[in-house]
């Protein structure tokens, strides 16, 4: 468990696991399961407190900062061009639901295949370069999604998709309530977290660990890097493209702010002031991020410079983000006492 | 008179506009190139001090009066020192750290900068007037050539040369590129190495300054008019590798003309082109048409 040779990029956001994990009290306040329960619980009394497409927006957005965490914080992959996964799963999704007539469910999957189909093309042009490059890469690469999707016939050009409509989950479940539709995105949001610990948590996550740590040496040891680092791309890209699936049921709506290279640097706001390579970090971004949004929303442009100005101030003076520097706080305090 | 299936005068009209889009090209991938060199960064504000620089000579003639001659100077050298604030003040404290954090920082420094003249002027921009002595054209007998498009290949052209022979050629341009392979070295050696970072930095970001002030009476002085170009100039970085001042100077026009051509033939392409021109390169050769192989 206890990594020693981090590099710096990855090293500010996780603080040393498995030094807490022996006393009793400690134990139970680390307990994930303990943690995730609480989380869940809460969740599932929230919307009769807030109002449910406001959480809803939330719990997307906070499973596409996980997604793009996953490559980030576990693989050490910079992408600037998630929105392409995010935006177009998001089209396809809505294009089922509205001209093809598919039930919730088979457009949420179709949504999430589209993601991961295009993770892979992107994935495999993308792994060919490193660091800044790859960022380089991925943003143009996303950027072409984002023509494409302009120009192309079933994304509705500069209107993009209104309306969709909110079919039966399995053909049953009526969803046209908001409360239905937010336990449906809860349960999403649930199960993507859920492969996101899973994955991390793996062996697959220890590889990726060490080809983010040191690649050669990854290498010599008979790890296929770059396979591993396409799978890590191709799964964060279908979970994106989950999140922007399940937007549609919440909005009814797929359209180019889901694709523009804008939202590809909010999901690397929220993850970078959540915590890079934490669990709950990108819940807490993207808690934040959305609550600004909405906010500021009225104010021109004022939401935009106060993104600017978080960004600039975390690089600066914040490297753990939130959740990373409470760990940090927690476990520097645990040694000491 | 018809030239491969089209029009003659179509064909050169487009192919005019695509060198005139590659001349920006060049000018704002050679500055990148130049901040990458010493910095290691990709410097993610470059289109957003373009915007800058392109906003200054239209703040200076609304405001003081001073024209179009005057700005092409003026501006470059005003939005050059505030990039010297900005490589001191934000970008040296994580010198150390991992550039992926470079990156970071400098996107968050677009977005600021772009909110901020966002919020000041709108989006739909303003007007920047051709300067007198430019206005007009020439019939070249099979198209008219307007004399201020003209006059911007000739400034980058000159421009591009000129950074070139100074990186190249002249002494404090050997230092650099000595500190660039060594910098310790160069350091050991009396060198104030922080000092040239700060003046690189200036030095790049001047250059998009420049090709702002050239952009203004082309294109209406906008705020988004820099997040619009850049994503395409970090592709034709990724094509010609970052490697090289002649790399990014070649591939810059080279692939504006590209996308001239691909307008002439297929239209509903152009917008895309050079992100496809990138992934074949990617996949022919990953390390790009002038990078050395990594």
């Amino acid at each position: 468990m206890t990594d020693t040779t981090k590099t710096d990029f990855n090293r500010a956001g996780e603080a040393k696991a498995g030094t807490a994990s022996t006393s009793g009290a400690a134990a139970v306040l680390t307990d994930i399961r303990l943690w995730s329960a609480i989380g869940i619980v809460v969740l599932l009394i929230l919307p009769h407190y807030v109002y449910p497409v406001m959480i809803a927006k939330v719990l997307c957005f906070a499973l596409f900062a996980a997604a793009f965490n996953l490559l980030l914080g576990f693989a050490g992959l910079l992408s600037f061009g998630h929105a392409a996964f995010f935006g177009m799963s998001a089209y396809v999704t809505g294009y089922c639901l509205q001209s093809l007539g598919f039930t919730a469910e088979l457009g949420i999957l179709a949504g999430t295949a589209a993601g991961a189909l295009l993770g892979l093309a992107m994935g495999l042009l993308a792994i060919r370069r490193q660091g800044i490059y790859f960022a380089m890469i991925t943003l143009a690469l996303a950027q072409m999604v984002y023509f494409v999707a302009l120009q192309a016939p079933f994304t509705g050009g500069e209107d993009g998709l209104q309306g969709v409509p909110r079919r039966d989950l399995f053909g049953i479940i009526d969803m046209s309530s908001n409360m239905n539709v937010y336990y449906l995105v809860l349960g999403v949001f649930c199960i993507g977290l859920f492969i996101v610990y899973r994955t991390v948590h793996s062996p697959f996550g220890q590889v990726l660990k060490s080809i983010r740590e040191n690649e050669p040496r990854a290498i010599s040891l008979g790890y296929d890097a770059d396979r591993y680092k396409l799978m890590a791309f191709v799964l964060s890209a279908a979970l994106s493209g989950l999140a922007g699936s399940t937007k549609v049921m919440v909005f009814q709506l797929a359209s180019l702010t889901d694709i523009q290279w804008q939202m590809s640097g909010e999901v690397v706001l929220m993850a970078v002031l959540g915590g890079i390579g934490t669990m709950v970090g990108p819940l807490v971004g993207a808690t934040i991020i959305i609550t600004l949004q909405n906010e500021l929303a009225q104010i021109g442009s004022v939401s935009t410079i106060v993104q600017g100005a978080v960004f600039v101030f975390c690089v600066l003076a914040f490297r753990r983000g939130i959740v990373g520097e409470i760990k940090h706080r927690w476990t520097t305090w645990r040694g000491r006492s | 008179m018809d030239f491969l299936g089209v029009p003659f005068p179509v064909f050169a009209g487009q192919l005019l506009i695509g060198l005139i889009n590659g001349a920006f090209y060049a000018v704002l991938s050679l500055g990148l190139a130049l901040i990458f060199g010493l910095l290691n960064i990709v410097n993610f504000a470059h289109g957003a001090l373009y915007m800058v620089g392109a906003f200054v000579a239209f703040l200076l003639l609304d405001i003081l009066g001073i024209g179009y001659w005057p700005a092409l100077l003026l501006s470059p050298i005003i939005v050059g020192l505030f990039g010297m604030v900005i490589e001191r003040f934000l970008l040296r404290p994580i010198a150390d750290l991992d550039h992926l954090y470079g990156l970071l920082l400098t996107f968050g420094l677009a977005l600021l900068i772009e909110g901020f003249f966002r919020q000041m002027y709108g989006v739909s921009g303003e007007t920047y007037a051709i300067p007198s002595i430019l206005q007009g054209g020439f019939n070249l007998g099979f198209m008219f050539l307007p004399t201020y498009r003209a006059w911007v290949i000739v400034a980058a052209i000159i421009v591009c040369g000129a950074t070139w022979f100074l990186i190249e050629q002249t002494r404090l341009g050997a230092t650099m590129r000595a500190a660039v392979e060594n910098a310790d070295l160069v350091r050991a050696f009396g060198v104030n190495v922080p000092l040239l970072v700060t003046l690189t930095y200036g030095l790049g970001v001047a250059l998009a300054a420049f090709a702002g002030v050239l952009a203004a009476p082309i294109y209406s002085v906008n705020p988004l008019m820099g997040s619009n170009i850049i994503i395409v100039v970090f592709a034709i970085v990724v094509i010609g590798g970052l490697g090289s001042i002649k790399g990014a100077i070649i591939s810059g026009f080279l692939l504006g003309l590209c996308e001239g051509l691909t307008r002439v033939y297929y239209p509903e392409a152009s917008n895309i082109v050079i992100f496809v021109v990138m992934a074949i390169v990617l996949v022919v050769r990953p390390a790009g048409l002038f990078g050395k192989t990594a």
